[in-house]
């Protein structure tokens, strides 16, 4: 404690300028400064890499030396026309699934935020519901849904009735489109409440002291700003719902994997390259989906960054440009 | 002169606190009124229950004789549909302290946003919104978004938003609170030459000065009740009360 005041001398003395308590003497700082700084090396990292790298070349190695991948089959099946059925079919129930669940699911959400208690509570319990039960158990329950209520109609309760067979109307494919649908809007319900929530309460207060009609507050302002982070969170909703349409095919509807399957026990010695085309099909799903979505999302981060993310595309443009311009300086050189 | 805002017994409160005790006030057309107070006091409050962002437990807001967001029902006040109050707001402009531009929409879109909504031509709103723009000196970033704009140039926007609908009462909530220093003079001097124009403006601020040079009148709100009024020479200069002398004393310091 009294060092400092026993020794004032210490304490007092102005440092030498260029140097410093931690430099070896005969360093003259003054001059190391001139230079760039050296970076941390890592060379842990390195072992890793080539560790993990050495395991991958082994794997690949295999897939061209075990015949038992088959490639040649793969390729003769990656398009045959059964297989692209199934795909169609995989596509349009997902594609129609994923449309009217995000309808539902902002219909589901608003009716949750609203301040009509009827409302709100009957979109908690829809959404407690359908989330609780597993698709699959929806999809068999739709599927005996002519067992439940042989006719589905429409009438004045206890008066006239105007009914029809219910699998006149009801296609097993659009029933299989229900069924997905169904568990799928509670589950976007609750990422589009979310997106809502996340959306700045001073937004609306401009909006309302702006006059702004309350549909037109919803569309134009909140809901834009909502999308920012419901479009990642919907996108893996998606992801989800083509896999999840595999379980079609337990209520007899060929998808891609129904159909995989179907192929699988009529030609037992081909499981394996089927198997790996439709693994292929669905990473091509994923794969295109994700593109879509850093379209969607640099669209919707427009004002939030100050300078939106390049694309791929304007990526491939700089560095070409990049390399153009230092080709040109060593000729020149 | 003709009263503008007529402000009686306006109470709010949440719940056991009272934030507002039957405050009355009278405004009148074309001045400037400068609201003071510590915080809490509920200036921002009765700010707020002009454009019926606020709702009044009790007491009522008019704007030219015409009830703000309730009306006459039977030997009540009944509030209004959510429709008619925000006809009502297209009359009174509203600035915020954190501005709240839409920042998904360019300048012009923020500016023109409101008069498109209520169906004003998009080519006439955009033509009228560069106009504002000009008037406060931002011609230039009608395409830039807010969030590329400094904050005083973002609270600028947010003023000529504001003027879009022409309003004759504009309300300013703190407007340069959330500004860097060497920014608040260009937002101030934006207010200074609104002031002269004719429009009703009521502005809650801390800036003494601005309201020593601009304000008809000064308005010294503390615990839920005006505690003075006057000139600004009668309120800032020779205050009588001791919680405004306190005040002053605490805010010149």
């Amino acid at each position: 404690m009294t060092s400092a005041l026993e020794r004032p001398e210490i304490a007092d003395a102005p440092p030498e300028a260029g140097t410093a308590a931690s430099v070896p003497p005969g360093i003259d700082l003054r001059k190391l400064a001139e230079r760039k700084v050296v970076p941390l090396r890592h060379p842990l990292r390195w072992v890793v890499t080539a560790l993990v790298l050495v395991l991958l070349l082994n794997f690949g190695q295999t897939l061209f030396t075990n015949p038992s991948w088959e490639w040649q089959k793969v390729g003769q099946w990656l398009f045959s026309p059964a297989i692209l059925k199934g795909l169609q079919l995989t596509l349009l129930a997902t594609a129609i699934s994923a449309v009217v669940s995000f309808a539902g699911g902002i219909v589901v959400a608003l009716a949750r935020l609203s301040g009509n208690p009827v409302l709100s509570t009957l979109s908690w319990l829809y959404i407690w519901l359908f989330r609780s039960v597993p698709l699959i158990l929806v999809l068999i329950f739709l599927f005996n849904l002519g067992n439940l209520y042989p006719t589905v109609g429409i009438g004045v309760p206890f008066g006239p009735q105007w009914a029809v067979p219910t699998f006149t109307v009801l296609s097993p494919l659009v029933l299989g489109v229900i069924g997905l649908s169904l568990s799928e809007i509670a589950y976007s319900a609750e990422v589009v409440r979310a997106g809502i929530l996340a959306v700045d309460q001073g937004q609306l207060e401009a909006a309302k002291a702006l006059g702004i009609p309350s549909r037109r507050q919803f569309s134009r302002i909140v809901l834009p700003q909502a999308l920012r982070s419901i479009v990642p969170a919907y996108v893996n909703q998606i992801i989800g719902l083509i896999k999840a349409s595999s379980l079609l095919f337990y209520v007899s509807l060929l998808d891609l994997f129904g159909v995989v399957q179907n192929l699988g026990s009529t030609y037992p010695t081909d499981i394996i390259p089927l198997l790996v085309v439709a693994t292929i099909w669905y990473l091509v799903l994923t794969s295109a989906i994700s593109i879509v979505q850093f379209y969607i999302e640099r669209f919707y981060a427009r004002g939030s960054v100050r300078e939106l993310p390049l694309t791929p595309l304007q990526r491939v443009r700089r560095r070409l440009a990049g390399i153009r311009s230092t080709v040109q300086g060593n000729t020149l050189a | 002169m003709t009263v503008a805002i007529d402000i009686h017994n306006a109470t709010k409160r949440y719940g056991d606190k009272t934030v507002l005790k039957g405050v009355d006030l009278t405004v009148d057309a074309g001045t400037v009124t400068v609201i003071l107070g510590p915080s809490g006091s509920g200036k921002s409050t009765l700010l707020r229950a002009i454009n019926h962002l606020e709702k009044l437990d009790e007491g009522y807001v008019a704007l030219n004789g015409e009830l703000i967001g309730v009306r006459v029902h039977g030997d009540r006040l009944k509030e209004r549909r959510e429709k008619d109050i925000l006809r009502q707001r297209a009359k009174i402009g509203f600035v915020f302290q954190n501005f709240n531009l839409f920042p998904h929409l360019t300048i012009i879109e923020n500016v023109s946003e409101a008069p498109i909504s209520q169906g004003v031509k998009a080519k006439d709103a955009r033509e009228h919104a560069r106009t504002l723009l000009a008037r406060v000196g931002l011609a230039d970033k009608e395409d830039a978004y807010p969030r590329q704009l400094s904050g005083g140039q973002q609270q600028r926007v947010a003023i000529a938003r504001a003027l879009a609908l022409e309003p004759e009462v504009i309300l300013f909530d703190e407007p340069t609170s959330a500004l860097d220093p060497e920014l608040v003079g260009e937002v101030l001097s934006v207010i200074r030459t609104l002031a002269g124009s004719g429009k009703t403006l009521i502005v809650v601020t801390h800036e003494i000065g601005f309201a020593r040079e601009v304000a008809d009148r000064v308005v010294f709100v503390d615990e839920g009740v005006i505690v003075e009024e006057g000139t600004p020479d009668d309120v800032l200069s020779n205050p009588r009360h001791r919680r405004t002398q306190d005040f002053l004393s605490k805010v010149l310091a």
